[in-house]
């Protein structure tokens, strides 16, 4: 390794000279080598939200069901009947471009922990995953792959996987993205905080013992190198293990449940180092830990390495003295290891011990406060247009178009990935992924939560403010579209390096864009996750900001489906937002290229359209309800009737393809058509035709409902398999 | 009546068991894996879930736990078992059940709602008779039953199938989903008949299972 | 020629298959400090000599039954099976 004699040790660690020498300010002496890995890892993008925090100060954040906001381990809020909902969404995308099935798998571990920190039970999962074109034998690989480690964790675990999206673009070839969203219920009074308190308190961790596992960058600190033939000191991929997973879920609640618990905080990137800072930071207090007190999994781990190793299924607990033995013999019963690591103390200082010598000491406001925040640069990319008119192409009939649409693997059924997953566990998925949210009932209550995650880097690309706007409206309508209120936020920004200016004028604009749609449409946004520097060879993914949104119904029988239902109801399109080709599926698919710009969202009509939505589903006057997505309203309406199993006639439209916010496909029984037209004061409902039949016949695209089923269902299978 | 609903660690289903017990209106009991009595409960579910992580073989690790003592008492005695998925798993490999369930034919998990032909008339299956169809998901990795030839046609003859896939969803042998033991009172299934009880959730079918179980507990109890 | 390929978790990566067996020999009353659950392949190669079918299965080991991330591997020749 001669970059360590050629390279100050703070730059391998990943810190600018300016970060090293504020560091010694801050510490007033030179750091130790541990010291400077606790720093480097805790001012780092990922710990820290260097380029981002101070744009992220943009999103409204506070609302009556607000119960908390960004900055614990998940966003809470109050759902009604005594109780709250945690709400997180996490990328995994660099683990799993290294080992798809770990990375994937310790993705939904890692969500699932930030949840059960607050307290909560998780309840349902959800994965919004992006690859290269499926034509590559290596993307149908990562693909495969990447969803056998979503649906091997949360089946193993027992948490219904509800849904999500999948996209494909030969931009997310060497930088696919993971992101995994866990919803969880607990009850109202029982909220969690990670914050550390009182002085003297034990610091408890419990669950796997601690290995090498994602040391990472910091492995330049071992102190021999690596010498030929000492693969054992690679620092290794993390493992996810969903058996200890699901004990430690078991074993945490019990201990809840029990009241043994002052605070609670998972060990996510960063381990320890990270876990112990923010416990001290949020509590205002001091922590000393023993490192050597830590059970390890390998001979010989060094101070540091115990310090940040990423090994997963660990939990982090404030425990008082007189609880200690209660908390042990609860870990006992569910087989989970439990030590006490350190203490409480008043210093506002992390000071860490092995075998009994002192390795660092630190203030812990130097470690989380004190963290560099960048203004990012911005400049505006030199591909964005002012405007463009894409048009439909002559050449292709629209039933052609629409043929190509149903079997495009853009917009296919998602069908070859959610029946990998367990979607039934918990007896509370009254509605399938499949269509727009998925709705989970909180048994034992009446109550159930809609849940969508959503995202278009294609979209995006093409305008990153319209496209963050888009993306908060189209999550928030999906569930809307089941008769729920949409109620609160969570994200994942997945972005390129925020230091090239084009980058960070797209970070810049897409949060502007998702913060205007978020305060427009009532949605705070509860907890978050940022991922830059996702790119290949200096080329970064197309700006994704991936949302996910929940929303509340009060009584689970009211949720509207996406299927039509009987012959002779009548279809309509609630609202009437532009749309356009640029950007669409129909302009990828049939045209090839994507290029223009997509049409601004009207933000006050999409809130009127929700109100309508929910509204409309309490009086039952609403027998389907589907979003008007990818693939424009002839998929839409497609989707619907084969949702349903059953035909329907629509006649002559004005855009059978393009792309906008603002729409949803409706049904209704004729008789109550009158009602939803007084209900729907200042939404557009136009009457499209009526269901039945075998055929589905949008103005000119025609398709048999049996055909159309083929084309859409058996794409993936064929793609992935070569059969159905 | 009371029914114990066994939890290993890494058991998934064994809350939805619970529910679905007392939706029948019957009393259930959690059995913890370490325990060495099943609480007074005439009837045993076995659930359904990961346990121990499936890791050896699905169900192997499990098969070892004390309380599987004390369910191998209760079926001794005549007393009803249902396994579920998992706790199918587990019950073959106690030797409770004959046969071994393997990984799905297509190696993946599936999820989806399976119909299933009823092959006979049975306690475990009141109300319903021969070429019924029962709609129920199934949602495994493991669930390919498989019997040696020789096993299969004493099974057959014995009237020992209960329940046949009309669409094989994971490769099993001769389609069955559901076999008893030559004594009748034990049952495994990889369908989850707790997750059709609720209209508002799907199917209902699995409530037939259910009774049939609650039924046969009743009836070795006034028999006692 | 027949070669067998033991595969099994690198040294240092979390085995949660093998830490669940142990748990349980421990429950079972069997004292044991660690196990590792590794794979088996036997493979049978159409190569001319056992030196030869432990060059080929070392490299079928590296690029398909193993991970190298995660997963070492050896490669052992069989007697040939006599009936």
């Amino acid at each position: 390794m001669s970059t360590i004699e050629s390279t100050p040790l703070h730059r391998s660690l990943g810190l600018t000279d300016a970060e090293f020498e504020r560091i010694r300010e801050l510490l007033e002496r030179e750091p130790n080598d541990f010291e400077l890995a606790v720093f480097s890892l805790l001012w780092s993008e990922h710990c820290a939200y260097k380029h981002s925090r101070r744009l992220l100060a943009a999103f409204p954040t506070t609302g009556e069901r607000v119960l908390q906001g960004p900055g614990e381990n998940a966003g809470v809020i109050d759902v009604g009947d005594g109780l709250a909902v945690a709400l997180k969404v996490e990328s995994h995308n660099h683990p799993s471009a290294v080992e798809p099935f770990q990375g994937a798998a310790t993705g939904v571990g890692g969500i699932l922990r930030d949840i059960f920190a607050m307290g909560a039970r998780p309840i349902a999962i959800l994965d919004s995953l992006r690859f290269g074109e499926l034509d590559a034998e290596r993307q149908r690989h990562l693909f495969a792959r990447v969803v056998e480690g979503v649906g091997h964790y949360g089946n193993c675990v027992g948490v219904a996987n509800i849904g999500g999206e999948v996209e494909f673009e030969a931009a997310y070839e060497h930088n696919c993205l993971v992101n995994a969203m866990c919803v969880g219920v607990l009850p109202a009074d029982r909220l969690q905080s990670a914050g550390a308190a009182g002085p003297g308190n034990l610091l408890v961790l419990y669950g796997s013992k601690t290995g090498r596992d994602g040391i990472g960058g910091a492995s330049v600190l071992a102190s021999q190198g690596f010498e030929e033939g000492s693969e054992a000191k690679r620092p290794s991929v993390q493992i996810g293990d969903p058996f200890t997973g699901k004990k430690l879920i078991e074993c945490t609640l019990e201990l809840l449940d029990q009241g043994l618990i002052v605070s609670l905080q998972d060990l996510g990137a960063a381990g320890l180092a990270s876990s112990t800072s923010e416990m001290a930071a949020s509590g205002g207090v001091g922590l000393d830990v023993d490192l050597s007190a830590v059970p390890v999994r390998e001979e010989g781990m060094e101070p540091f390495e115990i310090m940040i190793s990423e090994s997963q299924e660990r939990m982090a607990a404030i425990v008082e003295p007189s609880s200690w033995d209660a908390v042990a013999a609860v870990c006992r019963r569910w087989e989970v290891d439990a030590t006490v690591i350190g203490e409480v103390t008043e210093t506002g200082r992390l000071r860490c011990f092995h075998g009994g010598e002192a390795v660092g000491d630190i203030p812990v406001e130097t470690l989380t406060e004190a963290a560099p925040r960048y203004e990012v640069a911005r400049e505006r990319p030199a591909r964005l247009v002012e405007s463009a008119a894409v048009a439909e192409d002559p050449a292709t009939p629209p039933e052609a178009a629409l043929r190509a649409l149903l079997a495009a693997p853009g917009t296919a059924s998602r069908r070859w990935v959610t029946r990998q997953y367990d979607q039934l566990v918990g007896s509370g998925t009254v509605v399938r992924p499949g269509g727009d949210a998925a709705v989970v009932r909180l048994t034992p209550s009446d109550r159930a939560i809609a849940v969508s995650l959503d995202g278009n880097g294609r979209r995006t690309w093409l305008d990153p403010r319209r496209g963050g706007m888009s993306a908060v409206c189209e999550a928030a309508r999906n569930v809307a579209c089941t008769g729920a209120r949409p109620a609160a936020v969570t994200n994942c920004l997945n972005f390129g390096n925020p230091e090239h200016a084009d980058i960070g004028y797209e970070l810049a604009e897409a949060i502007g864009g998702m913060a205007d749609a978020c305060r427009a449409l009532g949605l705070p946004v509860v907890s978050g996750n940022v991922s830059l520097y996702n790119e290949h060879d200096g080329r970064p993914i197309p700006p994704t900001p991936v949302v996910g949104v929940v929303g509340v119904l009060d009584d689970a029988a009211l949720a509207v489906r996406a299927g039509f239902r009987d012959e002779g109801d009548v279809v309509l399109l609630a609202g009437a937002g532009a749309s356009a080709l640029d950007g669409s599926d129909y302009q990828k698919v049939i045209l090839g290229e994507t290029a223009g710009r997509i049409p601004e969202p009207d933000l006050g009509a999409e809130r009127d359209l929700h109100a309508f939505l929910a509204a409309a589903a309490g009086r039952r006057l609403l027998r389907s309800a589907h979003d008007v997505g990818g693939g424009g309203l002839a998929v839409a309406v497609a989707e619907a009737a084969m949702a349903g199993n059953i035909g329907v006639r629509v006649g002559k439209v004005a855009d059978l393809f393009g792309e906008g916010d603002g729409r949803v496909v409706i049904s209704a029984r004729r008789a109550d058509v009158a009602a939803l037209r007084k209900l729907a004061g200042p939404v557009p409902l136009q009457r499209l035709g009526a269901v039945g039949g075998g055929e589905i016949a949008v103005g000119p695209a025609r398709i048999a409902l049996a055909a159309a089923v083929d084309l859409y269902e058996g794409a993936l299978p064929r793609i992935m398999e070569g059969g159905a | 009546m009371s029914v114990a609903v066994l939890a290993f660690p890494g058991s998934c289903d064994d809350r939805d068991a619970l529910r679905a017990v007392a939706l029948m209106g019957a009393e259930p009991v959690r059995v913890w894996h370490a325990d060495s009595d099943l609480g007074g409960a005439g009837a045993v579910i076995v659930p359904g879930g990961f346990s121990y992580g499936d890791y050896l073989r699905p169900g192997a690790l499990a098969a070892l736990s004390p309380a599987m003592a004390a369910v191998r008492e209760l079926a001794a005695a005549g007393g009803p078992v249902l396994g579920i998925c998992n706790g199918f798993q587990v019950l073959t490999e106690a030797g409770l059940l004959p046969g071994v369930l393997r990984p799905n034919a297509h190696l993946q998990f599936r999820f989806q709602d399976v119909a299933l032909r009823v092959q006979r008339e049975s306690a475990w299956l009141p109300g319903v008779v021969a070429g019924d169809t029962l709609e129920i998901p199934v949602k495994h990795h493991d669930g390919c039953y498989f019997a040696a030839p020789a096993q299969l046609e004493e099974l057959d003859a014995a009237g020992q199938v209960l329940l046949r896939y009309v669409h094989n969803p994971n490769g099993s042998v001769e389609n069955i989903a559901c076999v008893t033991n030559a004594a009748g009172n034990v049952a495994g299934l990889m369908p989850h008949p707790e997750h059709a009880v609720d209209p508002l959730l799907g199917s209902v079918d699995g409530r037939i299972l259910l009774q049939g179980l609650l039924d046969q507990a009743v009836a070795v109890e006034a028999a006692i | 020629m027949k070669v067998t390929v033991t595969v099994r978790p690198r040294a240092g990566i979390l085995d949660p298959q093998g830490e669940a067996v142990r748990r349980s020999l421990e429950g079972l009353g069997y004292a044991a400090s660690d196990v590792r659950a590794g794979k088996v392949f036997d493979l049978d190669l159409d190569v001319g000599d056992a030196r030869e079918a432990v060059r080929v299965a070392g490299r079928i080991a590296e690029q398909v039954l193993s991970n190298p991330l995660i997963e070492e591997f050896d490669v052992a020749a069989q007697e040939p099976v006599r009936l």
